[in-house]
């Protein structure tokens, strides 16, 4: 478990104090993928390094299994951060260094042997699905790949924990989606908590569990990623989880409203299992009014599917229109009239 | 032509070479490695440095400074207790050495300092993040990363003390800038003044060909 208590963090260039962090509580569960979103600024980069110790706080406690980190020595220091591996948005390879000579690195800072090195290479390269380039350099790699080699070196001393600094931000979205698959694979054959620093709800909605928001230096917001898209309470949640529905919910609306001027619109918002069961159709069977569907987006996620529908209802009175959203809230579903 | 090289004495213009290259090339060796170690310091004593030392850093910069600003005419002067009582004479090639190593030490481990910051920061704080070492850092990353800077130093090192050279020899350090001094400019032999010149540029154009040749081979950005 990770339990970050109170942590403060401020920079003092020329006179100047920049507060990064400004008393952050968060705790992570052991095999969790916790998310930590914000906009750039937020925090989170900082926070992410204060808990490796690549920044030291200005105060605060970070608590890793049950040891303050702070307090380690700094050749304590160093061992555990062989059980904390990072990836990092852009990669930070040694591009002296072949694929294989990459992955090699943190073992030989380890010090483990040179025959164990090459098998545990092999291995690696088999994970991440790099069969064919051990002998290549990064300069010869593509982004996914290199990302790939980035998540092979974290792993080599077989971390507990896997902290990931914007690791797919560089990444178009089909590579995006192949680096998310292999953390998820990863995180449930190995068990590894994760730390994912991310902008993206996208990110967030695949990969994660759980998802704290940053904004300002503060935990905002926080909870299972579920609950976040229901229900944000935050503004600049909602903000974050209106970008994963495409457009924002304003402009829909509007252009809803402008396209059907008569009946109603309805937002319709189905989450985990709900969303595999025949819900309109048996709705819209019990009632008499015409529904069309008018704009729709699901995604998938760790939770299952999520995703918004919109219908229009046309020709009823407002009881009926009630008693329509009535029977789909009944199911689950969470409607909003618009 | 051929009469115009019966004229070279050419024993005496082996014998030249044979110095000029022994100069260059020890100096440089030396150069390189007391280069490569004030330049790792210079670099991980910044203020974002690895062992950050603002004292330290400060003193070797001046003295580098220092030493930078100082015409090599005048170090050769200036040295000339320190050589005599380092080498036993004043004279010869082997006595030119302390003060080449004088000149080019600071400019190559200013020339390190330069290669060193660019090295990409991630890779640094990468390695931090794995459990390296400040002294895993330097060996297994910073030099290695900045390799192709550092030869190409190398390189523009050694170009610069063949300079330096010629002019050690004009005050009694042999090699081909003694020669040219000597007898080209002194007795006005015009040949030797020549063909003396022509071996130095040859000397520069072998170093820059090998240099940029290693370069092109180890760097795989």
């Amino acid at each position: 478990m990770i339990q970050i208590q109170d942590i403060v963090k401020t920079f003092s260039t020329k006179g100047e104090d920049i507060h990064a962090v400004r008393g952050a509580n968060l705790e992570i569960q052991d095999g969790e993928i916790f998310g930590i979103i914000g906009y750039s600024g937020a925090g989170k980069s900082t926070l992410v390094r204060i808990i490796n110790q690549l920044e030291k706080q200005s105060s605060g406690k970070v608590i890793i299994d049950g040891e303050e980190i702070e307090k380690f020595s700094s050749s304590q220091l160093r061992k555990k951060r062989q059980k904390i591996g990072m990836i990092f948005q852009h990669f930070n390879l040694l591009w002296s260094r072949t694929v294989e000579k990459n992955i090699e690195f943190p073992l030989e800072i380890a010090g483990v042997s040179k025959e164990e090195r090459k098998e545990r290479v092999q291995k690696l390269i088999r994970l991440v699905g790099l069969e064919g380039r051990e002998n290549a350099y990064p300069s010869e790699l593509s982004g996914g790949q290199k990302q790939r080699v980035g998540i092979a070196r974290a792993l080599a001393n077989n971390p507990s924990i896997l902290l990931c600094d914007e690791a797919t931000s560089a990444l178009d979205p089909e590579t995006t989606d192949s680096i998310l698959e292999l953390l998820d694979r990863i995180n449930r054959e190995y068990n590894i908590t994760m730390i994912i620093i991310t902008h993206q709800m996208e990110v967030v909605q695949k990969l994660c569990h759980k998802v704290a928001v940053m904004s300002d230096g503060k935990v905002v917001e926080e909870g299972t990623v579920k609950d976040i898209f229901e229900h944000p309470q935050n503004e600049v949640t909602k903000r974050f989880v209106q970008t994963v529905e495409g457009k924002n919910i304003e402009v829909i609306k509007k252009e809803l409203k402008k396209l059907y001027p008569y009946g109603q619109v309805m937002r319709l918002g189905f989450t985990g299992d709900i969303s595999n069961k025949a819900i309109i159709a048996d709705v819209i069977r019990k009632t008499t009014l015409p529904v069309s569907i008018v704009n729709s987006n699901i995604t998938h996620s760790q939770i299952g599917p999520m995703g918004v529908i919109y219908a229009h209802v046309s020709d009823g009175s407002e009881a009926e229109y009630r008693e329509f959203s009535d029977l789909l809230e009944k199911e689950g579903v969470k409607v909003d009239i618009l | 032509m051929n009469q115009l090289l019966e004229q070279i004495n050419v024993d005496q213009m082996i014998i030249a070479l044979n110095e000029t290259l022994f100069m260059t090339f020890t100096s440089l060796a030396l150069s390189v490695v007391f280069g490569l170690i004030i330049g790792v310091l210079l670099f991980s004593t910044q203020s974002e440095g690895l062992y950050k030392n603002k004292i330290l850093n400060a003193g070797t910069d001046f003295i580098i400074n220092v030493l930078r600003a100082i015409p090599f005419i005048i170090i050769l002067i200036l040295v000339i207790p320190f050589t005599k009582m380092l080498v036993g004479t004043m004279l010869g090639a082997k006595a030119a050495i302390p003060s080449l190593v004088i000149a080019a030490t600071p400019f190559y481990a200013r020339l390190a300092v330069i290669a060193f910051t660019e090295v990409d920061k991630g890779t640094i704080e990468a390695s931090k993040a794995m459990g390296a070492s400040r002294f895993e850092i330097i060996t297994k990353v910073l030099i290695p990363e900045a390799l192709p800077a550092l030869v190409s130093g190398i390189c523009v090192t050694g170009i610069s003390l063949v300079g330096y050279t010629a002019m050690a020899g004009a005050i009694g350090a042999g090699g081909l800038g003694n020669l040219a001094y000597l007898y080209g400019f002194a007795r006005r032999d015009n040949v030797v003044l020549f063909s003396s010149t022509v071996l130095v540029i040859i000397i520069v154009f072998v170093i820059q060909g090998i240099g940029d040749y290693i370069v092109k081979r180890i760097d795989k950005r």
